[in-house]
């Protein structure tokens, strides 16, 4: 079937997408920049179509624990918020990793700390990669740089997270979320109607009960399990990073950056180039896990990289490690709701990296 | 007078006249000896047996002494996060609406932590059966102060004795769901007594078949005791409940439908 | 006239000596034992199997799940 097109928003594209992909349940709370997500979804009203049921919870904290118990079920759901609100569900995450249970979970990122500001901004890297809450565990971190991408991004987050029994993040921000691209839309999937082996949805006689659950009082049990998440987050590492390169052939600079700042980065590369700078751009495309080993090769070509992200340097911390020593890295970014320009990274890159 | 019947005459299949259900697992409970919860466990795994109901029954334990609820249930069970389990209970419930959908949680969980989304679970009258053990203290971590000790009640959070002023009132939940249009049928029982245990029996029975009716929250409290956490006997312990709890958690019907 | 003649069976080493049966029993047929059994406690039996009725009544309230009761017409 062909793709339709369409004028959107990339908070509109998510709530579009998430019926087209014949998601079952969607819970959320309003925060801006990302309200528009239940706002689609309950003018679209897909219980009356798919059956897919849209539910404005109570708080982010209800929201993502009725997100536990959708899809301890089996069933595809999703939450949605911004940065205050991923806060709140950081406890529901951890036990949702803890329990090993697939769901999608959209950050469209706003400034931080506390209540900051309600402009884009990528600070909340920390708490999507590396855990946010409590325990060793990670999500699958996808981060789209255009509204076509958080559209696509749906699809591939159910994928991946029923795939590993993972909670996927989708890390957007504040400007994709809000602003208007075209955007090619899948055709309505069909919602699926069988569970998986391990889903609770009452006991028949021919199999032991289903138990979900985070808790073992048995510490044996308990490291046992937690090697168990680490093998499959060894496995998530080796097959599912994704990412794009941007004229890195011949760069002798590279720029990383994910979701906005790889726009930006996009064009301050042509910038460099229009002056006679090679310069190259690695776009994370998965932040979790992490272009580790690409980084690393580029960084045996390059004289120098530049992290760009709108934070006080966070996923600078993964290129360190990733580049070990052999080239510099140093940060640049915006804070405070501020997107960064071209030109400042052109600035940032000659003088921090290239006289430097 | 010794009657000339033996005992091994009597002790046969066709005699018997209760057992333990199988829906009770053969895991020995976790639970101090004549704490209520293990009672509140057995009726509600005999109602699911009875109303041959395992097949649909979904349920959610909570954060607490019945943590591990699912260890004694030979049902689907859901362990959720402190607090949470009306809200884990309203996805599962509208995901799946033709399961049995059961919260069982205790005062810490559901009248501290879990005020939020026991409120507005029952305000949106989420087609669940709620099921609220209330013994005044958290057992699990030691014998606490909960938001449902009594004045004056001695904890090892508030080791004088309840003081109101300093530690605010004991909060009646299920006066308080009673009052939310969500729900339907709000009742107060306990499980310490013969007779008791058929009432919460009839409840639960009850809020099964309004579940099926679609109408809306049921929600049962449990009265009962915490030997350990209260520092007595047993036996002591369902007396002073009596003495003292119930008086200021009286048992009985606070919602019943019209019929 | 037929006589009830109840008789309870407990699982003693399941059995946590909590005697709430004791108290519910409306014929004076448990007591505790005098030793223990293999986790410590005082396990319920029946001490007066003969004034057993059959009511269920100790069943019914024993947290632990550990009485089956049986019960016959003679």
């Amino acid at each position: 079937m062909e793709k339709e097109l369409r004028l959107m928003k990339g908070n509109e594209a998510v709530a579009e997408a998430a019926i087209r992909a014949g998601a079952d349940g969607y819970f959320g709370y309003p925060i801006t920049p990302q309200s528009e997500i239940l706002e689609y979804l309950m003018e679209a009203n897909p219980s009356q179509t798919t059956g897919m049921v849209v539910l404005q919870a109570e708080s982010e904290v209800a929201a993502i624990n009725m997100v536990y118990g959708g899809a301890a079920c089996g069933k595809k759901v999703m939450t949605s918020s911004s940065s205050p609100g991923i806060s709140l569900k950081q406890e529901g995450i951890s036990y949702i990793a803890g329990a090993e249970l697939p769901c999608l979970i959209v950050n469209v990122v706003r400034g931080g700390p506390g209540l900051g500001t309600i402009q884009p901004a990528q600070s909340d890297y920390f708490q999507s990669v590396k855990g946010g809450g409590h325990g060793d565990y990670h999500m699958i971190v996808l981060a789209p740089a255009s509204v076509q991408e958080m559209a696509d991004f749906v699809d591939l987050s159910f994928e991946l997270a029923f795939k590993y029994r993972n909670p996927v993040m989708m890390l957007s921000d504040g400007a994709i979320g809000q602003m208007m691209e075209k955007v090619y839309l899948s055709p309505q999937k069909e919602r699926v109607k069988v569970f998986p082996e391990w889903a609770t949805t009452g006991k028949p006689p021919t199999r032991a009960r289903n138990i979900i659950t985070s808790l073992d009082l048995d510490s044996d049990g308990m490291e046992q399990h937690n090697r168990d998440l680490q093998a499959k987050y060894q496995v998530i590492r080796e097959k599912e990073v994704r990412l794009e390169e941007f004229q890195t052939s011949d760069a002798e600079y590279l720029l990383v950056a994910y979701g906005t700042s790889a726009r930006v980065c996009q064009k301050a590369v042509q910038l460099l180039r229009a002056q006679g700078i090679k310069a190259g751009l690695l776009r994370p495309i998965t932040l979790f896990p992490f272009p580790t080993k690409r980084i690393s090769e580029l960084a045996s070509k390059v004289k120098g990289i530049l992290s760009v992200e709108m934070s006080a340097g966070q996923m600078v911390e993964d290129v360190l490690l990733a580049v070990n020593g052999k080239v510099p890295v140093k940060h640049f970014g915006r804070l405070g709701g501020i997107v960064t320009t071209p030109e400042e990274v052109v600035d940032n890159l000659k003088s921090e990296i290239i006289k430097g | 007078m010794i009657e000339a019947t033996g005992i091994k005459e009597i002790i046969k299949p066709e005699n018997l006249v209760y057992r333990k259900t199988d829906i009770m697992t053969d895991n020995i409970l976790s639970y101090c000896p004549g704490c209520g919860h293990g009672t509140a466990h057995r009726i509600l795994a005999e109602i699911i047996d009875e109303l041959g109901l395992q097949s649909e029954t979904i349920g959610v334990s909570p954060v607490g002494c019945s943590v591990l609820l699912y260890n004694y249930l030979d049902v689907d069970i859901q362990e959720a996060a402190h607090g949470r389990a009306p809200a884990v209970a309203t996805a599962i419930k509208r995901l799946l609406p033709d399961k049995f959908v059961f919260t069982y949680q205790g005062d810490g969980d559901l009248a501290a932590i879990g005020t939020a989304e026991t409120i507005h679970a029952c305000n949106r009258g989420e087609n669940i059966l709620i099921i609220f053990i209330n013994n005044g203290i958290y057992g699990m971590t030691g014998g606490q102060m909960a938001p449902t000790t009594l004045e004056g009640m001695k904890s090892s959070t508030s080791p004088y004795g309840r003081d109101i002023k300093s530690m605010g009132n004991p909060l009646k939940m299920t006066d308080i769901v009673a009052t939310l249009a969500g729900t339907y049928y709000v009742t107060r029982q306990s499980v310490h007594t013969p007779a008791n245990v058929k009432k919460t029996k009839k409840a639960i029975r009850k809020a099964v078949q309004y579940q099926k009716l679609d109408k809306g929250t049921c929600f049962i409290e449990i009265v009962s005791n915490c030997p350990s956490g209260w520092k007595m006997t047993p036996t002591q312990s369902n007396k002073w409940m009596e003495e003292t709890m119930f008086p200021f958690y009286p048992l009985g019907d606070l919602k019943v439908p019209e019929e | 006239m037929a006589k009830i003649r109840g008789s309870i069976v407990v699982d003693a080493e399941r059995c946590k000596g909590c005697e709430v049966c004791m108290v519910s029993c409306p014929t004076g047929t448990i007591a505790m034992a005098k030793e223990v059994n293999g986790k410590g406690y005082y396990y319920a039996y029946p001490a007066n199997q003969e004034l057993c009725i059959g009511c269920a009544n100790c069943a019914m309230v024993c947290p632990d799940g550990v009485i089956t009761v049986y019960k016959t017409k003679i």
